[in-house]
């Protein structure tokens, strides 16, 4: 191995490559990234580096919401980098968006799901919301002065979106909600939460609409912080709306449109998730490695037995695997949003299936000590469930896929 | 209120070593950073530049690769970024350093406050603070650790000492030198650094600073190492805050913490 490496370099192809960073360490592919691009990953590497994982352990015992390192994310700009200029954002794409989630997953999945829920929560402003409403909202959502938030599951309302029970009634020229939303990521932290309600059940798919329900706004409370198996620090409650009245010009887009906001939102949100199991695979790994290296048994490092570095390949393997489809996705899914459903499932499924395999495999090669809390892995393995149940779970995600190949093939 | 900010580039102190003939450091293949108390007192100024109005110049004299601490110091909120380099202040000690740096705060115009790191963790002379002070004439405090008010040209700070802290006033224009307790210094952002990559760095030579040939680099330079030791370490304090029952709950949880 090392022999071969040590050759590649003299013929100067690794110089080339990226991976000889340390934050690619263990990485394998260059993906060209521009100069701009490779600023986002240098500004979040940081962030996770000198921030996130010194902190993650004690975040994770204490279940802590992450405001001061969401803070120095909002500093950083790393808020706004979906977000088109002319709202305060940097202009960027899912595809820039990934390339910080990658990093800051790379330190703790749960900031990073506090970070991106901001995203999701954004998302229908962005794709559905009228001038005005972008113009309100968008620039404190850039700067990370608020927190979004995106409300659409209920205890009735998981996988099958159609059993909302919140319900929205026009009363002159305000809307008047009433539901209850359940573990909805950020609630409590966030100013601005982006609410599906039904307007009118007799019209089935066109009868739901989605609103921005402000913290402030009378009517709306959150219930207290769920207590979870994993991404601990990140906050997931109920949002109570109760006679929640707000002004008619929350609807996001117009009335009946709130199903669709909903579908194209997700479209544009997986790769972020997906992005996360490729951060917290890369985690894993890195981690697997640094002890396989140390940990001498029968006289050796255990890296030098076949049965741990075979381990240890096949996790690298899926690593990249998994970031190249993902990188390949967000930048499908911002060249052509409206064709964004099947790339954006499959790279979710995929993505997340291989962080939990990994994570389980990372606790194998580090044997006792990866089920001891002292070692990070143990956490990885409980934060990479819940990439395989939310935001679509990846039953979910192959109905879709397995829709649009029956779709495709009938043509 | 213009702002300056000395900012000197050193080696990680992670692998640092001594050259054993002279005494030295060794500095070559050794990474380089920001001097980490030069962080905090970037970060204060950046933060006193948002809450007074302001602009804010960090300064270093160094070799042209010192540009690389100028614009990490830019990325994370400097406005603008001055270098004094020339072959001529090479070997400078602390005299011939504050020389050189007084002469460039006046060629950029002055400032109405100066501030530095308390010592940079290579040389740790903690003299260069001072000695600028003295050059330019203004008054000093050293080993801030927090700035309490400025207005009307007064500033209120209070200095860390090994017992406790002092509280004092100074007029500006003036000089403060920052103990790593003042801030949490910011990473850099993705707008500073894209400010930082396009930003053209002032660079000034011994003669764009009317420099005094005798008081810069080697020649100027009046230091002579004869040896290095470590001195004796102190212990970390804490003093106790509020009534004497909170003081004693205080210690006795200390004390539990410890047993």
């Amino acid at each position: 191995m090392d022999g071969f490496f040590a050759d590649s370099s003299l013929l100067g192809i690794n110089k080339k490559l990226s991976g000889g960073e340390p934050h690619r360490k263990g990485g394998v592919l260059d993906y060209f990234l521009t100069e701009e691009q490779e600023m986002i990953v240098d500004v979040a590497r940081r962030i996770c580096d000198e921030m996130i994982v010194p902190q993650r352990a004690h975040l994770d015992e204490t279940e802590e919401y992450p405001r001061e390192i969401l803070n120095a994310m909002a500093q950083a700009d790393l808020y706004g980098l979906y977000i088109p200029e002319e709202y305060g954002g940097f202009g960027g794409g899912a595809f820039e968006m990934a390339l910080a989630l990658e990093q800051v997953a790379r330190g703790c999945t749960g900031v990073a799901t506090a970070f991106a829920a901001s995203g999701l929560g954004a998302y229908p402003i962005l794709v559905s919301g009228s001038e005005e409403m972008k113009e309100k909202y968008l620039p404190d959502i850039a700067a990370g002065k608020r927190f979004a938030a995106f409300a659409l599951t209920e205890s009735g309302a998981g996988s099958d979106a159609s059993g909302i029970q919140t319900t929205a009634v026009q009363d002159g020229d305000h809307w008047v909600l009433n539901g209850t939303k359940q573990w909805i990521t950020n609630a409590g932290e966030a100013g601005i939460y982006t609410v599906i309600a039904i307007t009118d059940r007799k019209r089935g798919a066109r009868g739901a609409t989605m609103f921005v329900v402000e913290d402030t706004d009378p009517g709306f409370s959150v219930g207290p912080k769920e207590k979870k198996m994993g991404i601990r620090c990140s906050s997931t409650r109920e949002v109570i709306l109760k006679d929640c009245r707000i002004p008619a010009d929350r609807v996001i887009g117009r009335q009946g449109l709130g199903f669709i906001t909903v579908m194209k939102t997700l479209d544009l949100s997986r790769p972020g998730i997906a992005i996360l199991g490729v951060g917290l695979g890369q985690a894993a790994l890195d981690e697997a490695v640094r002890y396989a290296k140390q940990r001498v048994q029968f006289g050796k490092p255990i890296i030098s037995f076949q049965a741990v570095s075979h381990m240890l390949a096949d996790m690298a393997i899926q690593v990249e695997a998994a970031r190249a489809l993902v990188y390949a996705a967000a930048r499908h899914v911002d060249a052509h949003p409206d064709k964004a459903s099947k790339p954006s499932s499959v790279c979710k499924t995929f993505a997340t299936d291989m962080a939990m395999k990994v994570t389980v495999d990372a606790v194998q090669v580090l044997g006792g000590y990866g089920f001891m809390r002292e070692y990070p892995v143990e956490k990885m393995m409980r934060d990479a469930k819940i990439l395989q149940i939310y935001e679509g779970t990846n039953q979910i995600q192959r109905n879709v896929i397995g829709q649009e190949l029956n779709k495709e093939y009938t043509k | 209120m213009k702002i300056v900010i000395c900012i000197k580039q050193v080696p990680d102190a992670k692998d640092v070593r001594l050259d054993p003939q002279t005494n030295t450091l060794a500095r070559e293949g050794v990474q380089s950073i920001m001097n980490p108390y030069d962080r905090h007192a970037l970060e204060e100024g950046v933060r006193l530049a948002g809450e007074q109005g302001g602009t804010v110049t960090v300064l270093s004299m160094g070799p042209p690769q010192a540009q690389e601490v100028l614009r990490e110091a830019v990325a994370c909120g400097a406005d603008e970024a001055v270098l004094v380099s020339d072959r001529a202040f090479a070997g400078a000690d602390t005299w011939a350093t504050t020389h050189t740096l007084a002469q460039a705060i006046r060629t950029i115009g002055g400032a109405d406050l100066v501030l530095c790191g308390k010592q940079a963790i290579d040389g740790d002379t903690a003299q260069v603070g001072p000695g600028l002070a003295e050059r330019l004439g203004f008054p000093y405090a050293t080993c801030v650790k927090k700035v309490l008010s400025c207005t009307d040209g007064v500033m209120q700070v209070q200095r860390l000492m090994d017992d406790g802290y002092d509280t004092m006033a100074v007029q500006l224009p003036a000089l403060l030198t920052v103990v790593k307790e003042i801030n949490e210094p910011r990473l850099p952002s993705l707008k500073g650094k894209m400010k930082a990559k396009k930003l053209a760095i002032k660079t000034l030579s011994a003669a764009d600073i009317d420099a005094d040939p005798a008081q810069i680099g080697l020649p100027g330079s009046p230091t002579q190492v004869v040896r290095v030791f470590s001195p004796q370490a102190r212990g970390e304090r804490t003093i106790f805050q509020g009534s004497v029952d909170e003081q004693v709950a205080q210690l006795a949880r200390e004390l539990q913490q410890i047993i």
